[in-house]
C-alpha cells in the first residue's frame, strides 16, 4: 500500500474526491477469523452485565458511606460488629472461590468428580456464609438495632443484605448448574453457563472484599 | 387473600378514567376477539410474541411507544386544556387527578414512547447496518421487550385499579415517602419502572455485546455507520446508570415498605441523597435518548444530502466526549440544593463544556448538507426542523447552566419549556424522522410523503405554538405544575400553548392517516429493491423488508459508507457484485420465554403494588421455572437450507439487476 492509498484509507471525509477502488486492506483476507466464537461472546456479555451488578453495589456503598455517622442516637458499627464472625465468613467466601475454580476445571476437563464434587463444597461454603450472615443479622435485629432504627443501619443492612440476596440467587444458580449437567452433561452451551456462574461467584467475592474493609474494618476503626 | 385490594380501589366516583378506562378496555377485547376470530392468533404467536429476530422485536418496541405515545398525548391536552380554562376557577380536573396526570405523562412519555421508540429503532436497524444475522443475545432481546411491556402495562393498569402516582415524573423524597403518599400510586410507578428496568438493562448488555463483537468482516469501529456508533455510546450509558436508579427505587421501596430511613425526615435519612442518586440516572438518560437520536439525524442528512457524513471522525468523537461528560453535570438539576458556590460553578462549567460537541455535531449536519443535493423528503424535514428548533432549546440549556440564572428559573415554566424544547425536536422527530426512514426496510412499503410533509408542519408550528409560550411564562415567574391560578397576564401564553396542542393533535392525525393510507396503498408504494432513499449502510443492501438471516453471506467491507462503495461500483461496471456461494444459515429458534417471563412479571408487579404475597412467591417461582425450562432446551438453532437461503436471495439480486438497468436506459 502506498502512502497516498494509505492516507486516502484513514480519510474518511473524502471531501470531493472518488474512492480508490484499488484499495485493498490486507486484513480483509483473513476477515472471516474476526467473527467471534459464541464462548467469547457469552463470556464478553457477561462482564457487562457484571460491570452494570457493580455499578449497582457502588451506589449502596456510596449511600452507606453518605449515611454511616446518622445512627439517631442508636448503636454504631463499634457496638455491633464482631470481627471474628466476619473473618470466618470471609474465610468461606473466599474458600468457596477456589472451589468454584476447581469446579470451573472440572467441567473443561469433564471430571465428574471434580464437577460435583467442587460445585458441593463450593454450595456448602456459601450456605455457610449465609447462615452466619442471617445470623448476625436475626441477633441485631433483636437487641433492638434493626433496620428500621436509623439510616446508618438502613444503610447497612441493604448493602450487605444485597449482597447476601446475591449469594442466595447464586446457590439457585449453582444447584440449577449441578442438575443442568447431571442432566444434559458437558454440552458446549452449558459449559458457557458454567463459565457464567463462575464469573458471578467471583464477582461477589470482590464485591464482599469491599464490604469487608468498608463496612467492618472501618467501623470497627472508628 | 387480596392484600390491599378492594373494591374501594376502582375509581367510581370518578368518571374520566373511569369511562376512559372502560373504552380502552372495550377496546382491547375488540381487537383480541377481531385477531381471534380472523385466526391470525397463531401466526401472531409464531413470527412475533415468541420471535427472537431483532427485526420483528423492533417493531414490537415502535409499535407499544406509538401505543403509549397516544395515551401520553391525551395527558398532555387534559393538561394544557385545564391550565387554559383554570384562571380564576378550578377547570375540570381536581388537584389530585391533574397531580397524576402530569406524573403520568412524564413516565409514559420517557421511559414508554421514548426509550421504546429508540431501542426500537436500534434493534431494526443495528445488526442489518454491521452486517450481522441478529443481536449478540436473541432470547434476552425478547425477554427485554416483553419486561418493558410489563411496566407499560402497570402504569395504565393504575388508571383503574386503584391510583398513579401524584409526585411528578420522579418520586421525590419525603413527598413519595408513605408519610404523604400512602397510596398506591407510588407503588405503581416504582414497580413498573423496576421491572421495565431490568428490561432495559439487559438491552443495554445486549447492545453493548454486539456492536462491539458482532461485525461483517472489515467492518472495524471506524467504519460503523454513526448510528452504530450513538448506539453504542447510548447502551454504555444504560449500563453504566441505569442499575443507579434500581438501587436508588429500591432505596425508596425498602423506605415504603419496610421502614427504612434512607430518605425520610426521621432517624437521620437524607432526602438530597436521592436527588443526587436519582440524576446521576437522570441526566445521563437525556443522552441516551438523544444520542441515538443524533444517530438517525446524521443517517438520514447524508442520505437525503447525497454525501458522506461531514466529519466522521469528530462525529464519533464528539459522541463519546458526550457520553462521558454526560455522567459530570448531574448537579445541574438542583443548583439549589445550597452545596455552595465551588461545586455549583463546577458543575455549571461541565455543563457548558457539554454543548461543544453538540455544537460539533450541528457544523457537522450543516456542512453535510452544504454542496448537497437535498431531497425533502419527510425524514429529512423532520431533521431540518430538529436543528432549527434544537439550537434554541440548547441555548436556553446553556443559559439554565449558569447557577445564578438556575436560582430564578428552577421549577418554572421556563425550564419546562426548556426540556420539552430538547426532547421534543430532539428526540421525538428524530424517531419520527426515522419511522419514516426505516418504514420501508421493515415492511417493503413507503409511506405516503404529502401526509408526512402535513404532520411534519403541524407538528413543527404546534410544538412553537405550544412551548414557545412557555419562556415568557417562566420569565413571569409562573412554577410548573399548576393546577389553577389567578394571574391575568399568564392567561393569553397559556390560551396560546392550548391551541399550539391542538395542531399537534392535527399532525398526530396527519401520522395515523398516512398510516392507514399508506397500508391501502401499499402496492403503489412498494420498495421493491430494498434501497428506497439511494442509501449508503448496509440495511439498504438487502431486500425489504428483509429476509430472516438478513445476510445470504456476510458481506465484506472495504470502506465505510460500505453500500454506497457497492452501488457505486454495480453502476459503474453495470454488473452486480458476484453470487455467493449460498451455505445452510444456522439461526435462533423462537422463544416463549421472554412473554411468559413477563405474565408472570406483571402478576408479580401487580402482587407487590397490592401487598398480596403469595402470589409474589407463586410468580417468582413461576419466573424461575420458565428460565430453567427455557435452559432445558436441546435445540437452541434451527437450519435453513442453503437452496431456501439461494431463492430468497437470488429474488432479490432479480430486483436489483432490474433497477439497474433501468438506470442505463437513459444512457444508451
Amino acid at each position: 500500500m502506498t502512502v497516498a492509498q494509505e492516507h486516502a484509507s484513514r480519510d474518511p471525509y473524502r471531501l470531493g474526491h472518488a474512492v480508490d477502488r484499488s484499495l485493498h486492506y490486507p486484513w480483509a483476507e483473513h476477515a472471516e477469523l474476526d467473527v467471534a466464537s459464541k464462548r467469547v461472546i457469552v463470556a464478553y456479555g457477561f462482564w457487562i452485565f457484571l460491570l452494570s451488578d457493580i455499578v449497582m453495589f457502588s451506589s449502596f456503598f456510596a449511600t452507606y458511606a453518605v449515611l454511616t455517622n446518622e445512627t439517631a442516637g442508636g448503636p454504631s458499627g463499634r457496638d455491633l460488629f464482631h470481627l471474628d464472625i466476619v473473618a470466618i465468613e470471609t474465610a468461606c467466601l473466599l474458600l468457596s472461590s477456589f472451589t468454584c475454580g476447581i469446579a470451573s476445571i472440572g467441567a473443561r476437563a469433564h471430571r465428574n468428580l471434580m464437577y460435583y464434587g467442587a460445585m458441593a463444597a463450593t454450595g456448602v461454603l456459601g450456605a455457610g456464609f449465609l447462615f452466619l450472615e442471617l445470623r448476625e443479622f436475626a441477633n441485631m435485629i433483636a437487641i433492638g438495632a434493626g433496620p428500621q432504627r436509623s439510616a446508618f443501619l438502613s444503610a447497612f443492612f441493604s448493602l450487605v443484605g444485597c449482597h447476601g440476596l446475591h449469594v442466595t440467587l447464586g446457590l439457585l444458580w449453582l444447584l440449577t448448574m449441578m442438575a443442568q449437567v447431571f442432566a444434559k452433561g458437558y454440552r458446549a452451551d452449558i459449559q458457557r453457563r458454567v463459565l457464567c456462574f463462575a464469573l458471578f461467584w467471583h464477582t461477589l467475592d470482590i464485591i464482599w472484599v469491599g464490604i469487608f474493609t468498608v463496612v467492618y474494618l472501618t467501623g470497627l476503626a472508628k | 387473600m387480596l392484600g390491599k385490594l378492594t373494591w374501594a380501589a376502582i375509581p367510581f366516583d370518578q368518571p374520566i378514567p373511569l369511562v376512559a378506562g372502560a373504552a380502552v378496555l372495550v377496546v382491547i377485547l375488540a381487537v383480541l376477539a377481531y385477531i381471534t376470530a380472523k385466526g391470525w392468533v397463531p401466526y401472531l404467536w409464531r413470527e412475533w410474541i415468541t420471535s427472537v429476530d431483532h427485526k420483528h422485536i423492533g417493531v414490537m418496541y415502535v409499535f407499544l411507544a406509538a401505543i403509549m405515545l397516544l395515551r401520553g398525548f391525551i395527558d398532555a391536552i387534559m393538561m394544557r386544556s385545564q391550565q387554559a380554562l383554570a384562571y380564576h376557577s378550578q377547570g375540570y380536573l381536581p388537584p389530585e387527578h391533574f397531580n397524576q396526570i402530569f406524573s403520568a405523562h412524564g413516565t409514559l412519555m420517557i421511559f414508554f414512547v421514548a426509550m421504546p421508540f429508540l431501542i426500537g429503532l436500534m434493534n431494526l436497524v443495528v445488526p442489518l447496518q454491521l452486517g450481522v444475522r441478529d443481536v449478540a443475545f436473541p432470547t434476552l432481546n425478547n425477554v427485554s421487550f416483553w419486561l418493558t411491556a410489563t411496566g407499560a402495562l402497570l402504569v395504565n393498569v393504575s388508571l383503574v385499579v386503584g391510583e398513579f402516582s401524584h409526585t411528578g415524573w420522579l418520586p421525590f423524597p419525603p413527598l413519595a415517602e408513605t408519610t404523604y403518599s400512602p397510596g398506591v400510586g407510588v407503588d405503581y410507578y416504582l414497580w413498573s419502572l423496576q421491572i421495565s428496568g431490568v428490561g432495559t438493562l439487559l438491552t443495554g448488555v445486549n447492545f453493548v455485546t454486539t456492536i462491539l463483537k458482532l461485525h461483517a468482516p472489515g467492518m472495524t469501529y471506524l467504519r460503523m455507520p454513526i448510528f452504530c456508533w450513538t448506539a453504542l455510546a447510548s447502551n454504555l450509558l444504560i449500563v453504566a446508570v441505569f442499575p443507579v436508579l434500581t438501587a436508588t427505587l429500591a432505596m425508596l421501596i425498602l423506605d415504603r415498605y419496610l421502614g427504612f430511613h434512607f430518605f425520610t425526615n426521621e432517624a437521620g435519612g437524607n432526602q438530597m441523597m436521592f436527588m443526587n442518586l436519582i440524576w446521576i440516572w437522570g441526566h445521563p438518560e437525556v443522552y441516551i435518548l438523544v444520542l441515538p437520536a443524533f444517530g438517525i439525524y446524521s443517517e438520514v442528512v447524508s442520505t437525503f444530502a447525497g454525501k458522506p457524513l461531514f466529519g466522521y471522525r469528530s462525529m464519533v468523537a464528539a459522541t463519546m466526549v458526550i457520553c462521558i461528560i454526560s455522567l459530570m453535570v448531574w448537579l445541574h438539576h438542583f443548583f439549589t440544593m445550597g452545596a455552595g458556590g465551588d461545586v455549583n460553578t463546577a458543575f455549571g462549567i461541565m455543563t457548558s463544556i457539554i454543548a461543544v460537541p453538540t455544537g460539533v455535531k450541528i457544523y457537522n449536519w450543516l456542512f453535510t448538507m452544504y454542496g448537497g443535493e437535498i431531497r425533502f423528503a419527510p425524514p429529512m424535514m423532520w431533521s431540518v426542523g430538529f436543528i432549527v428548533l434544537f439550537a434554541v432549546g440548547g441555548l436556553t440549556g446553556v443559559l439554565l447552566a449558569v447557577p445564578p440564572a438556575d436560582f430564578v428559573l428552577h421549577n418554572s415554566l421556563f425550564l419546562v419549556a426548556h426540556f420539552h424544547n430538547v426532547i421534543i425536536p430532539g428526540v421525538l422527530f428524530a424517531a419520527f424522522a426515522g419511522y419514516e426512514y426505516w418504514f420501508p426496510k421493515a415492511f417493503g412499503f413507503r409511506l405516503d410523503e404529502r401526509f408526512g410533509k402535513a404532520a411534519f408542519w403541524c407538528w413543527f408550528v404546534g410544538f412553537i405554538l405550544a412551548w414557545m409560550p412557555g419562556y415568557p411564562l417562566g420569565l413571569m415567574g409562573m412554577p410548573r405544575r399548576l393546577q389553577h391560578y389567578d394571574v391575568a397576564e399568564w392567561r393569553p401564553w397559556l390560551l396560546v400553548a392550548a391551541f399550539g396542542v391542538l395542531v399537534i393533535l392535527a399532525g398526530i392525525l396527519f401520522q395515523v392517516a398516512q398510516l392507514v393510507v399508506s397500508i391501502r396503498r401499499r402496492e403503489a408504494l412498494r420498495d421493491e429493491v430494498g434501497d428506497p432513499w439511494n442509501g449508503r449502510s448496509l440495511e439498504w443492501s438487502t431486500a425489504s423488508p428483509p429476509p430472516a438471516f438478513n445476510f445470504a453471506a456476510l458481506p465484506r467491507i472495504e470502506s465505510d459508507d460500505p453500500y454506497w462503495q457497492i452501488k457505486q461500483r454495480a453502476i459503474e461496471q453495470q454488473v452486480l457484485r458476484p453470487e455467493p456461494t449460498y451455505k445452510d444459515i444456522e439461526m435462533p429458534r423462537n422463544s416463549p420465554t421472554g412473554f411468559v417471563c413477563a405474565f408472570f412479571a406483571s402478576f408479580m408487579g401487580f402482587a407487590l403494588i397490592w401487598h398480596i404475597w403469595w402470589l409474589v412467591g407463586v410468580t417468582f417461582v413461576g419466573a424461575y421455572a420458565t428460565f430453567v425450562v427455557f435452559a432445558w432446551r436441546d435445540r437452541a438453532e434451527y437450519h435453513i437450507p442453503a437452496e431456501e437461503v439461494a431463492r430468497i436471495d437470488r429474488a432479490n439480486r432479480a430486483a436489483r439487476r432490474a433497477a439497474l438497468a433501468r438506470l442505463q436506459q437513459p444512457a444508451q
